[in-house]
């Protein structure tokens, strides 16, 4: 069994069914990379992972405990790490601020773990005091990357990160998402530049109409011919 | 040189200096509704109400103590009385959010809705406050009146025009920079002021972030409770104290705070000190000034007032509408409300 | 009960009531309670046509009624011709200076490309025309203001009947309401809730102040009247046969008299409102209204019409609470600004709507009659229940004299509660909104 895993997950909001019998897991030091067309419920996925949706059946199991009734922030808690598609900053706070809101829950010492973020993010530490809505897009996704990696989880889940930023910014983030999973977090995230994700992907899941569709590798899933014909553009 | 230094002293006895302390009351209200709307975002119609409430038990401490013989020299006994006014109010404050607001912030209720219940806690409060202390003006200004007299000011420099400092328009300054350098210090360096402003900019990553609504909550009320009696005291402090005056304050409040930028707490002390200026600017007579400083045919005389000082609320309006039209982010820029 | 009972059963529970107050107390004030029920009933009901049937928040219902008292004033005052000649023609020609101006900075506001340009010259216009209209306006307002000063001292009215006035009330607030609405409507609700409580407060600034146009705090006093003076009736010889053949006191008789044709008229005027509202209400405009206010309908799909069928609903609503305030103006028989309290003329007819039933109009109606029975009988309530709980006390107790003089005061404290328990525990109110949509 994967150290995250989402099994069987069917629901939606309140009204007909998003998922059915959906099932999403990632490893430690994995990423993990769900794609598929555009209202496949990629992010509703995610999101029932991270308890923003009840789900009718399946459960979500986390280092082999079961955490599908806790709320969004005690799952938090538990260490997982969750960066929104967009609102994902606090864009009146400076980045810094930024960084230690995403520390609020721990009572430790947060500096060593600000020094992490800046190591990763070095572009971070030279606009640490200026307010994080100031930045490009692609530097706001660093800090809410950033914010997300304050509570030290073990997964860290990541909505379409690179919406909006351009080619040569996306390529940059997934080189820091690599960066962040040889550290040994799990990393599942959603994406709709499949073909780049898959490319650093541990594992991907193919979602249709809130189904698994394809289930395999990254690399195994670039090779299929049916998933390049269907959704990578041939 | 001597027409232009009297003319000054005019200036500054009559606009500058009023307009700093009326500017300094402003600011701390505005601050207060600010941050109410920021954390709870609605526009809080009893903040007046609860200036007054916390100026009334000030008053009253101010009294038991003056009774009890204690007094700060040339100090106002008020100054030792306002933490007592302050902790009745922040405990009235937390019990209004819980009986009334609470229930709402559950119910994800419209803003609109607050303002409304906002209303009945101005009926509460205001009874309250005509219960206890009744509806007539109160005085309870003690210690040295002046730091110099008309009469010093004369002495030292010569001058035709003469210049009075009283105690409390100092107090009121001194007390006002002091408390916002305190709440400033709070809201930027302080874990729980920056969750507060975390809280106020993106509320669902605030969440996420293990932010308990509550406490942020709870201390918006906190410091808004302290804010709403230091203003409210230092009002009554330097005129006098009138329940039904503070009733009439919130529409410069307001004004302050939306000129300013709603949401935004440097905005609320621009705002004010803006609202205050422009309404003594403009209610203010020229005459002697002008004699001062323009040539003899230029003389008049009347008032040379632009408008009478009953229409000093008018003027905090225009400016507010003009504000509206022009940048509704206000000044400093802060949330469309 | 029925949801068809409940309507008729409140409203009688509420005549019983005043009738209980005919017998213990007199029949003069029970008539006196009615006619200020009536007048509120209609504040009530423009206040639920903006916020009711569109969501609007117009806190300045203190202003639109002195607007209705203002004209009161000056549709059925005489004229006083001394001060007329002393200073009328100065004050028509600041009047046509000021639309001048105002038809400057509109052209100007036309002309100019929208910038720094255009702010400049409309600030030069604004500034001009300032000093221009004061040189004109400070020596006419001296010349009224010192004619007679002690009786008069201001122009005056036009003499003509003061039921008149009724509409013109309504006219003038709706036309405050159009200029308002223009500037205010269109962003959140707040900046309406403030900008409204503003203009009222300025509206109230002005007519404390402007002594030529109403005499300012020195009031208006002796107006004219659309039913007979009591004195007048006690003399009357059909009026004598009445009472001597009814068996009652012609004193009393002749206030109970004046009283009920003022509550007929007022009647009248509450029932075609009323009759108005009704309709509007269930016409496809009134449907759209609501279906604005519910979201119902995407801005999007309604376009730039959402503000201004707001701007519609804002002067409709703002003209009732105008008619309401001249109506009061003539049963008071005089004009006094300081009487207008936001707390009294504003806050205490949101009162009425939100216990009444928002949305609904007999809910409002039944809301003003409610509200404003308590918010006098209150007083002796409260004094007879701080007897109660002081009656064990010395009679020169110092708490107990304090909580008797201050008993007045618990009206307040009830009617914050009230609307605080009415908006939580029963947020629909007495009267629920019919919603034509069932859920």
């Amino acid at each position: 069994m994967s150290f995250l895993i989402g099994e069987n997950m069917t629901g939606g909001y309140g009204g007909a069914d998003i998922l059915t019998n959906c099932t999403i897991g990632v490893e430690k030091g994995e990423i993990a990379v769900i794609v598929g067309p555009n209202g496949a419920g990629k992010s509703t996925a995610m999101k029932a992972i991270f308890g923003m949706l009840n789900l009718r059946e399946g459960k979500i199991m986390m280092d082999g405990e079961d955490i599908g009734a806790l709320t969004p922030q005690a799952r938090v808690h538990k260490g997982m790490g969750f960066v929104p598609q967009t609102n994902n900053v606090f864009t009146s706070m400076t980045v810094e601020e930024n960084l230690e809101m995403g520390a609020y829950i721990r009572e430790d010492d947060i500096s060593s773990t600000i020094a992490q973020v800046y190591e990763l993010f070095p572009i971070l530490k030279e606009k640490r005091l200026q307010p994080a809505g100031e930045l490009s897009g692609g530097q706001r996704q660093q800090v809410a990357v950033g914010r997300a990696l304050m509570t030290q989880p073990k997964v860290l889940m990541l909505d379409e990160p690179t919406a909006g930023v351009s080619p040569i910014v996306m390529d940059e983030l997934f080189d820091r998402i690599i960066e962040v999973a040889r550290t040994g977090i799990a990393i599942l995230m959603v994406e709709q530049n499949a073909k780049q994700a898959l490319n650093i992907a541990d594992k991907g899941y193919v979602l249709v109409q809130g189904e698994n569709r394809f289930t395999d590798t990254g690399k195994a899933l670039m090779e299929n011919p049916e998933v390049r014909k269907s959704f990578l553009g041939g | 040189m001597e027409s232009y230094a009297n003319a000054f002293v005019v200036l500054l006895n009559f606009l500058i200096i009023p307009g700093l302390a009326y500017g300094s009351q402003l600011a701390l209200g505005a601050l207060g509704v600010t941050i109410i709307y920021s954390v709870l975002r609605f526009s809080n119609f009893a903040h007046g109400e609860a200036m007054s409430f916390g100026a009334m038990f000030t008053i009253l401490t101010t009294w038991l103590f003056q009774s009890w013989g204690w007094h700060l020299g040339p100090l106002p006994t008020a100054i030792i009385a306002l933490p007592v006014g302050c902790l009745v109010t922040v405990i009235f404050l937390l019990g209004t959010d819980k009986l009334v607001y609470q229930f709402y912030r559950k119910q994800k209720a419209a803003p609109v809705i607050y303002m409304i219940a906002s209303v009945g806690v101005v009926f509460v409060m205001n009874g309250i406050i005509r219960f206890i202390i009744g509806p007539r003006d109160q005085s309870f200004a003690d210690g040295a009146r002046f730091i110099f007299t008309a009469r010093d000011f004369k002495e030292w420099f010569g001058l035709s025009e003469s210049l009075a400092l009283r105690s409390t328009t100092v107090i009121t300054i001194v007390t006002a920079i002091i408390v916002v350098a305190i709440v400033f210090w709070f809201l930027n360096k302080t874990r729980t002021g920056k969750s507060m402003r975390a809280y106020s900019d993106n509320e669902d990553l605030a969440l996420l972030s293990g932010i308990d609504p509550d406490k942020v909550v709870r201390v918006a009320w906190i410091i808004t409770a302290i804010l709403a009696t230091v203003a409210g005291t230092l009002y009554g402090l330097d005129k006098s104290y009138k329940p039904f005056t503070y009733l009439q304050l919130l529409l410069p409040i307001f004004a302050a705070a939306i000129v300013g930028g709603v949401g935004n707490p440097v905005g609320a002390i621009v705002g004010g000190l803006v609202i205050a200026f422009s309404e003594i600017a403009v209610t203010f007579a020229y005459t002697k000034v002008i004699a001062y400083t323009l040539p003899e045919f230029m003389h008049v005389d009347g008032l040379a007032q632009l408008l009478s000082t009953d229409y000093k609320f008018a003027v905090s309006f225009v400016i507010l509408v003009v504000v509206l039209l022009i940048k509704p982010t206000g000044i400093m820029g802060g949330k469309t409300i | 009960m029925t949801e068809r009972n409940r309507i008729p059963f409140l409203f009688v529970a509420m005549a019983v009531l005043l009738i209980i107050v005919g017998f213990l107390q007199s029949w003069s004030l029970s008539l006196a309670i009615l006619n200020l029920c009536l007048i509120s009933a209609i504040m009530a009901l423009g206040v639920n046509i903006q916020w009711g049937y569109a969501g609007l928040v117009n806190f300045g219902v203190m202003g639109f009624s002195a607007v209705g008292g203002l004209m009161a004033v000056l549709i059925s005052y005489p004229p006083v011709l001394e001060a007329w000649q002393a200073g009328g023609n100065g004050i028509m020609l600041s009047i046509l200076l000021t639309l001048i101006a105002i038809a400057a900075c509109v052209i100007a506001y036309r002309m100019l490309p929208a910038g720094r340009n255009r702010q400049i010259g409309l600030a030069i216009i604004l500034a001009i025309s300032f000093f221009v209209i004061r040189s004109v306006y400070d020596p006419a307002v001296n010349a009224i203001e010192s004619t007679n000063a002690a009786s008069t001292g201001f122009l005056g009215g036009f003499g003509m009947p003061i039921i008149i006035s009724w509409a013109i009330g309504g006219l003038a607030a709706a036309g405050i309401a159009w200029v308002m609405g223009k500037i205010t409507l269109g962003l959140r609700s707040d900046y309406l809730a403030i900008a409204t409580l503003g203009i009222s407060e300025i509206v109230v600034a002005v007519l404390k102040n402007e002594d030529w146009l109403n005499r300012g705090v020195k009031n208006v006093v002796g107006l004219p009247r659309p039913v007979p003076f009591e004195v007048n009736l006690q003399q009357a010889e059909w009026f004598i046969n009445l009472s001597s053949w009814l068996g009652v006191d012609i004193v009393e008789f002749s206030s109970i008299y004046v009283k009920l044709c003022y509550s007929l008229l007022f009647v009248a005027v509450l029932l075609v409102i009323l009759y108005l509202s009704e309709k509007a209400l269930r016409s496809p405009w009134g449907r759209m209204m609501r279906a604005i206010r519910d979201n119902e309908v995407s801005s999007n799909a309604m376009g730039k019409n959402i503000t201004s069928r707001h701007l519609q609903v804002f002067i409709l609503g703002s003209a009732v609470i105008g008619i309401a305030g001249a109506m009061l103006t003539t049963l008071d028989g005089q004009f006094t600004p300081t009487s207008y309290q936001p707390l009294r003329f504003t806050f205490l007819i949101w009162v009425m709507v939100i216990v009444g039933g928002s949305g609904n109009n007999f809910g409002a109606i039944l809301g003003g009659f409610v509200i404003w029975f308590f918010w006098v009988e209150a007083e002796p309530l409260g004094i007879w229940f701080m007897d109660v709980i002081t009656s064990g006390m010395a009679a020169d107790n110092p708490l107990k004299l304090h909580l008797i003089d201050s008993a007045a005061h618990m009206r307040l404290i009830v009617m914050g509660v009230v609307l605080l328990v009415v908006l939580r525990f029963s947020p629909r109110g007495l009267i629920p909104e019919k919603t034509s949509h069932g859920h």
